[in-house]
């Protein structure tokens, strides 16, 4: 069957199996292999991609599933050129050793920070836990996802704003 | 690698649709909601649908609403929403409590209600939560809709009267004055499936329980519920030594069996103790408290 779909805001057409995985139709047609595949069993989230606005396991998503529908992995996560704060809270607190799940991991975080701006340990680990790393007991993930909560709180304090500050505290 | 056996794909536009594909493509046809249960059993081959029926497009069957004095709820109505919702957990903090520990929160970002509840897994938390708060599901075919109370809609493991023509659309739940519910499950790891779980829904008149819901899970209580245990209650003053006396009576009439995740009379256990503390919790939590 032909499927379309918008990857990284790219557009991608292909004819596919309707049996193919989501996460094989990303590494093998298109050579995204940023995103892992791991367990096949939805249990690792080494696979976690967003579909549209939320992450999901692709190794438990049909191809087919994602036709019309707007992809967004790893590759997609820097934007202009620069790394996105999540990326960089992982290089600064040595959130990675392996790197298996790194790619996954920095995709659900992205989505918690979105969501939820100055999220807890506790918080962090729940989002997370879906998602298993074998190398380093989480505490460095969850440091590097403060980092970006930290950096772009900052941000967001430092740069003249389009609001007044009072009403960015106000909403904050 | 895990592959699914060859099918041929068809993405539904609407109910209509959806029901008409079923119709034409026969009982070889599954629908797709989520795919958290019906693609690992694929890979598995467990299941071998020759055609697929994806209903993930119909955005008219992801809501939750009040009306008409019920909750209700579409079955393409995804965990995470459900989770988030303000209004269910004002008047059922026992769906809360369940869905915030069914798998985890990425899996509860695609899985669906419907699709938990079709799945018929006799484990599926929502199954029990739906059957301590007797929801009501509304099922539609060819013919027009129906609809069948929580406690009838399982036949058996992994089988539901919804017929392979027919499509589970919504879910009710009818909001009565005066009530209070929880959820309680033990888990081997955060994201897994119950070892065992009991909810409970009360409602009170002063001290006395004037009704009572109590489902089960994983514990192969009848149609994930413990009447017997509820009989026992009705009229009963709601003390600490009532809902003793209901565990025992639930986890003497459920038929656990011994597996990976733990023997039968450690099951039996966990039926008697969540069932009195999630009783214990829907107590507070009628009178108020937060618990
Ligand atoms: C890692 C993991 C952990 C999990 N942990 C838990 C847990 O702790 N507790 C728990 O309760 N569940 C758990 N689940 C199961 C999860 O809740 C269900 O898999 C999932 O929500 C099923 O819904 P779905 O939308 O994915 O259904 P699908 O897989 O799409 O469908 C399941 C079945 O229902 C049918 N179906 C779906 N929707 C409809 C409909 N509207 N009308 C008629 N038939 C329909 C399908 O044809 C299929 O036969 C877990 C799943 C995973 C992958
Ligand atoms: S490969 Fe998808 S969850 Fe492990
Ligand atoms: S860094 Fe190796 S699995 Fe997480």
């Amino acid at each position: 069957m032909q499927i379309t779909m918008s990857v990284n805001d790219t557009e991608y057409s292909a004819e596919v199996e309707p049996r193919l995985l989501l996460i094989h139709f990303i590494r093998d047609n298109l050579g995204l292999t940023g995103s892992h595949w791991g367990c096949d069993t939805s249990n690792c989230g080494a696979c976690v991609v967003w579909l549209d606005e939320t992450p999901v396991k692709s190794c438990t998503v049909f191809a087919a599933m994602a036709d019309g529908h707007r992809v967004r992995t790893v590759e997609g996560l820097e934007r202009g050129g620069e790394l996105d704060p999540v990326q960089q809270g992982f290089t600064e607190c040595h959130g990675l050793q392996c790197g298996f799940c790194t790619p996954a991991m920095m995709m659900t975080a992205r989505w918690l920070l979105d969501n939820n701006p100055d999220p807890s340990a506790g918080e962090i680990r729940e989002a997370l836990s879906g998602q298993i790393c074998r190398c380093t007991g989480y505490e460095n993930i969850v440091r590097s996802i403060r980092w970006a909560a930290e950096h772009e709180a900052a941000d967001r304090a430092g740069a003249p704003g389009e609001f007044g500050d009072s009403v960015q505290e106000a909403a904050g | 690698m895990q592959v699914p056996a060859h099918f041929e794909y068809e993405k539904a536009t609407s109910v209509e649709h959806c029901l008409a594909l079923l119709a034409k493509f026969g009982p070889e046809s599954r629908v797709l909601a989520g795919g958290h249960s019906l693609i690992p059993m694929m890979k598995l081959r467990l299941a071998q649908p020759e055609t697929l029926i994806d209903i993930n497009d119909l955005t008219e069957l992801g809501y939750l609403r009040v009306s008409d004095g019920e909750l209700r709820m579409g079955a393409l109505t995804r965990h995470a929403e459900l989770l988030s919702s303000p209004v269910a957990g004002e008047h059922f903090p026992i769906l809360h409590d369940a869905e915030r520990v069914i798998a985890d929160p990425i899996v509860r970002n695609r899985g669906t209600i419907g699709g938990s509840l079709c799945q018929a897994d006799p484990s599926e938390d929502l199954s029990a939560a739906f059957a301590a708060v007797r929801a009501i599901m509304v099922i539609q075919g060819g013919a027009g809709t129906r609809t069948v109370p929580a406690r009838e809609f399982h036949l058996g493991p992994y089988e539901t009267v919804v017929e392979s023509d027919e499509l589970l659309t919504e879910i009710r739940v009818p909001i009565l004055p005066g009530s209070g519910s929880a959820y309680e499950k033990v888990e081997r790891r955060a994201g897994d499936w119950p070892v065992g779980a009991a909810g409970a829904a009360l409602w009170l008149d002063g001290d006395t329980i004037t009704e009572v819901g109590i489902g089960l899970a994983a514990v192969g209580a009848a149609h994930f519920s413990a009447a017997e245990a509820e009989d026992a209650l009705r009229g009963e003053p709601a003390t600490d030594d009532s809902f003793t006396r209901a565990g025992q009576i639930a986890a003497e009439h459920c038929r656990p069996i011994s597996d990976q995740r733990g023997p039968a009379d450690y099951k039996r256990h966990l039926a008697a103790e969540l069932t009195v503390r999630a009783l214990r919790r829907a107590r507070g939590r009628v009178r108020g408290g937060k618990g």
